[in-house]
C-alpha cells in the first residue's frame, strides 16, 4: 500500500488538463489525486456544482473515466443506482467483473445540505461506494453563499460581514463525526497538501466492503479570498491550526493520521482570508477568541476519541 | 389464453413487474402504490425475481438510483403516487433529458394540501411535460398489459414511460384479470441492448454534461422528435401485443363513436362508468359515445382531431384542474386540436373526482343531458363546469 510518487508519476491521469476551473482551484487538484489512487476501473457521479461545470462543458469532458452527473442533491442516490446495477448485470452475466469502484463527488452544498439526506440514505443501505465531498465551504458555483460547512464568522454573499452582522454566526456542521455515526466502514478527512496522505485514504476507502465516506478540503481562492498560489498552502495551514484536523476512522476505530507538531493560532490562518478580514477590525477580538475556543474543544474532543 | 385470476389493480402491476424481473428496481412506499413496492419486495424475498431491489430513503433517492441504473445499462423500474411523484419531479426531467428507458407504475392520487389519498390526476397531469411517455389505465387488465408495453416502448423510444391507474378505484379493487404466462411476457419484452452504457469497458462515457446556449437548443429538439415518434413505436409494440396476446390497445379507445353525436373525453377508470351509460343512452335513442385516452404523451392531437371532427358535441372530462381559469389540461389540449377544423365541434368541460369524489352514473348522464342541452339552445351556458361538488 506504500504511495510512491514515482510510481504515481507513471499513471494515467483520469482528468484531463484544459477543463475550465479557475487558475488555484483545489478541485481539480484533489480529483487527480483521488483518481490516481484508484487502480481500477471506476465510475465517477457527481453533484451539480463548480467540478461538474468546469469539467463537462459540451461537447467536451475531462473525464477520462465513465461519468455522470443527474442533480445537486442527488449524486449518492445515483452511484448507488450505478453500483446496483453493475452488481446485478454481473450476477445475471451481462458484464465481466472489472472490479469497478464506483465514486461520487460532491461540493459541500450537495454534501452537507441539500444532498445529506440522500447521502445518509446511501450509506445506510450499505452500497459499496466511496462518497467524496470536496467542501469548500460555501456555494462557490452559485457566487460564494453560505452553507453549513462555511464556518463561523466567514463573510459570504448570504451572510455578509455587515453594520451590525459580521458575518456568519453558527459554527460549522460536523459532517465527517455525522457521517461515522452511520457506523460504516471507513470514515477519513483529508487535505490535498498532504498528498500521500489523502491517497493512502482513497485507497483505503476503495478497498473496503461496503460504503465510505472521505471529506477533503477544498479551499476555493475566489470564495476565500487569497491569492490563486497560494492555495496548497491555505489548505495545509488549516490542518496545522487544527482547523481541520486530518484523521480516519476505520471500523469504528478512530485515529489522527497527522498531528500538528506545533498547533498553531487559528488566526495566522484566517488573517490571510478575505473572508474573515472583518473579524480583525477592532471590536470583533471576541469572535476571533470565540473562534480559537471552539476549535480548542474540537480538537481536545477529537483527540480523545483518536487515543 | 392465459390464467384467469382476481386480482386487485396493484397485484396486477406488481405481477406483471415480476414477470418482467426488471434489472433494478427503486422505490418508495407511498399510499396508494405501497402495496406495488410491498409485493414486489415480497417476490425478491421469495426468490420469486431476481431483481436487485433498493428501498431507499425517499422517492427522490428512488429515480436518482433509477437513473444510475438505467444509465449504466440495467433495465429499471419504480413506482410511486401523488407527492411521490412530485417528489422526483425534478429527476423526471433528467431521466427523460437523459434518454433513460425508466418505467414507473404509477397510481394516480390527489396532491396536497388538502392532504388526500385519494384518486385524481393532478399528480400526472403535473407531469404531463417533463418528457416522459403517459399512458393511463382503465382497469387492472389495462394495468397490467400496459404496463408489459412500457418496458418495450421505453426501450424503443429511449424514452421513459409512467403507467397509470386510478388510485383505490384501480388500486385496491379486485377485479378478473387475464395472465399471460411468465415465458410469453419474457419473449415479448426481450433482452435489453443499451446502446450506451456508464459501464462499457470499451468506451468511456460522459452523461449528464452542460450545455449552454449553444447545444442546449438542439439536444431539447431531439428529445422533442423523440416524443413525436414515440407515436408509431407504441402503436408498433400494442399492434405485436395484439398479435401476440389478443388484447387490442391503440393510441385511444373509440366506443359507440362512429355516429355519434354527443362524446365524452375521459381517462382512466371512469371510462368504465362512461361505456354503461352511453349503452343506456344508445337503447334510449340518444346517439351517445365516448372517446377515452390511453395515450396522453405524446399527445395523439391529429388522430383525436380527426375523430372527434364530426361530432358536433363533446364534454372532456379532467380530472383534475389546471388552477389556470380555464379549467382542466385534457380539456385544452383537445380544444386547442379541434381549432383548426372549419365547423368545429363545441368543446365543455367538467372537472370531476378530485380527491377521490364519487363519479356516478347519474353524473356522467347529467354531462351528456347538458350536451344534449347544448344542441337544442344553441347556448353554452357554463364552459367550464364542476361535477358533483357542492358549491
Amino acid at each position: 500500500m506504500a504511495v510512491r510518487l514515482k510510481d504515481l508519476a507513471k499513471k494515467p491521469e483520469g482528468l484531463a488538463s484544459g477543463h475550465r476551473g479557475c487558475a488555484g482551484c483545489m478541485e481539480p487538484i484533489a480529483v487527480r489525486q483521488i483518481l490516481l489512487a484508484i487502480d481500477n476501473p471506476c465510475v465517477v457521479c457527481c453533484t451539480t456544482g463548480c467540478l461538474e461545470v468546469v469539467t463537462t462543458i459540451f461537447p467536451f469532458t475531462a473525464w477520462k473515466v465513465p461519468f455522470i452527473h443527474s442533480a445537486f442533491e442527488s449524486a449518492a442516490a445515483t452511484i448507488s443506482g450505478v453500483e446496483t446495477a453493475y452488481k446485478v448485470l454481473k450476477k445475471r452475466g451481462k458484464i465481466k467483473d472489472r472490479g469497478t469502484k464506483f465514486i461520487a463527488i460532491g461540493g459541500d452544498g450537495g454534501t452537507y445540505d441539500i444532498g445529506f439526506q440522500a447521502l445518509s440514505g446511501a450509506i445506510e443501505r450499505g452500497h459499496d461506494i466511496v462518497y467524496i465531498c470536496l467542501d469548500n465551504e460555501a456555494y462557490m458555483n452559485t457566487g460564494i453563499q453560505r452553507s453549513s460547512a462555511t464556518p463561523m464568522g466567514a463573510h459570504t454573499t448570504t451572510s455578509p460581514a455587515g453594520k451590525v452582522i459580521p458575518g456568519k454566526r453558527e459554527f460549522r456542521k460536523d459532517l465527517t463525526r455525522c457521517i461515522a455515526s452511520h457506523n460504516i466502514p471507513y470514515v477519513a478527512q483529508a487535505v490535498p497538501s498532504k498528498w500521500r496522505d489523502l491517497i493512502t485514504k482513497v485507497k483505503k476507502a476503495v478497498e473496503v466492503k461496503g460504503p465510505a465516506f472521505i471529506n477533503i478540503l477544498s479551499p476555493c481562492r475566489l470564495g476565500w479570498g487569497y491569492p490563486p498560489e497560494d492555495t496548497i498552502e491555505i489548505g495545509n495551514e488549516a490542518v496545522e491550526t487544527c482547523f481541520w484536523p486530518i484523521y480516519e476512522v476505520e471500523d469504528g476505530k478512530w485515529r489522527l493520521t497527522y498531528k500538528p507538531k506545533e498547533k498553531k493560532p487559528v488566526s495566522e490562518w484566517l488573517k490571510k482570508q478575505g473572508r474573515f478580514k472583518h473579524l480583525f477590525k477592532p471590536g470583533n477580538e471576541s469572535i476571533l477568541e470565540e473562534i480559537q475556543d471552539h476549535i480548542d474543544q474540537e480538537w481536545e474532543r477529537l483527540q480523545r476519541l483518536c487515543s | 389464453m392465459g390464467k384467469i385470476s382476481a386480482k386487485t389493480g396493484n397485484e396486477a402491476m406488481a405481477e406483471a413487474m415480476r414477470q418482467i424481473n426488471p434489472d433494478v428496481v427503486a422505490a418508495y412506499p407511498i399510499t396508494p402504490a405501497t402495496e406495488i413496492v410491498q409485493i414486489f419486495a415480497g417476490f425478491k424475498s421469495d426468490g420469486l425475481v431476481d431483481t436487485e431491489f433498493i428501498a431507499t430513503e425517499s422517492e427522490h433517492s428512488a429515480l436518482s438510483a433509477c437513473i444510475g441504473s438505467a444509465a449504466s445499462g440495467a433495465r429499471t423500474m419504480t413506482a410511486t403516487a401523488s407527492q411521490g411523484l412530485v417528489l422526483m419531479q425534478e429527476m423526471l426531467y433528467i431521466a427523460s433529458g437523459l434518454r433513460l428507458p425508466i418505467v414507473i407504475a404509477e397510481v394516480n392520487r390527489a396532491l396536497s394540501s388538502p392532504i388526500n389519498i385519494h384518486c385524481d390526476h393532478s399528480d400526472t397531469m403535473g407531469a404531463r411535460d417533463s418528457g416522459w411517455i403517459q399512458i393511463y389505465s382503465e382497469n387492472a387488465q389495462e394495468a397490467y398489459d400496459n404496463l408489459i408495453q412500457a418496458v418495450r416502448i421505453a426501450e424503443s423510444a429511449l424514452l421513459p414511460v409512467m403507467v397509470t391507474i386510478d388510485g383505490f378505484i384501480i388500486s385496491h379493487g379486485m377485479e378478473r384479470i387475464e395472465i399471460i404466462p411468465d415465458e410469453e411476457v419474457k419473449g415479448f419484452i426481450g433482452e435489453y441492448r443499451p446502446r450506451y452504457t456508464l459501464l462499457d469497458e470499451e468506451r468511456s462515457i460522459t452523461m449528464g454534461a452542460i450545455d449552454f446556449t449553444d447545444y442546449f437548443f438542439e439536444h431539447k429538439r431531439q428529445q422533442i422528435e423523440a416524443m413525436k415518434e414515440a407515436k408509431e413505436k407504441i402503436i408498433e409494440v400494442s399492434k405485436e401485443f395484439n398479435s401476440r396476446f389478443k388484447r387490442d390497445y391503440g393510441l385511444f379507445e373509440c366506443y359507440r363513436l362512429e355516429d355519434a353525436r354527443y362524446a365524452l373525453v375521459v381517462l382512466g377508470s371512469t371510462g368504465g362508468t362512461v361505456k354503461v351509460v352511453v349503452d343506456e343512452l344508445r337503447e334510449d335513442g340518444v346517439k351517445a359515445g365516448l372517446l377515452k385516452v390511453r395515450v396522453f404523451r405524446p399527445f395523439p392531437w391529429q388522430e383525436i382531431k380527426d375523430t372527434l371532427a364530426y361530432i358536433p358535441f363533446i364534454a372532456v372530462m379532467d380530472r383534475s384542474d389546471g388552477l389556470s381559469s380555464l379549467g382542466g389540461p385534457v380539456f385544452q389540449e383537445i380544444r386547442s386540436a379541434l381549432y383548426d377544423i372549419d365547423s368545429r365541434p363545441k368543446v365543455i368541460n367538467y372537472i370531476y373526482g378530485l380527491g377521490g369524489r364519487d363519479t356516478k352514473l347519474h353524473h356522467i348522464k347529467q354531462v351528456f343531458q347538458d350536451l344534449q342541452g347544448i344542441d337544442r339552445t344553441g347556448r353554452i351556458d357554463g364552459l367550464i363546469n364542476y361535477l358533483g361538488v357542492r358549491e
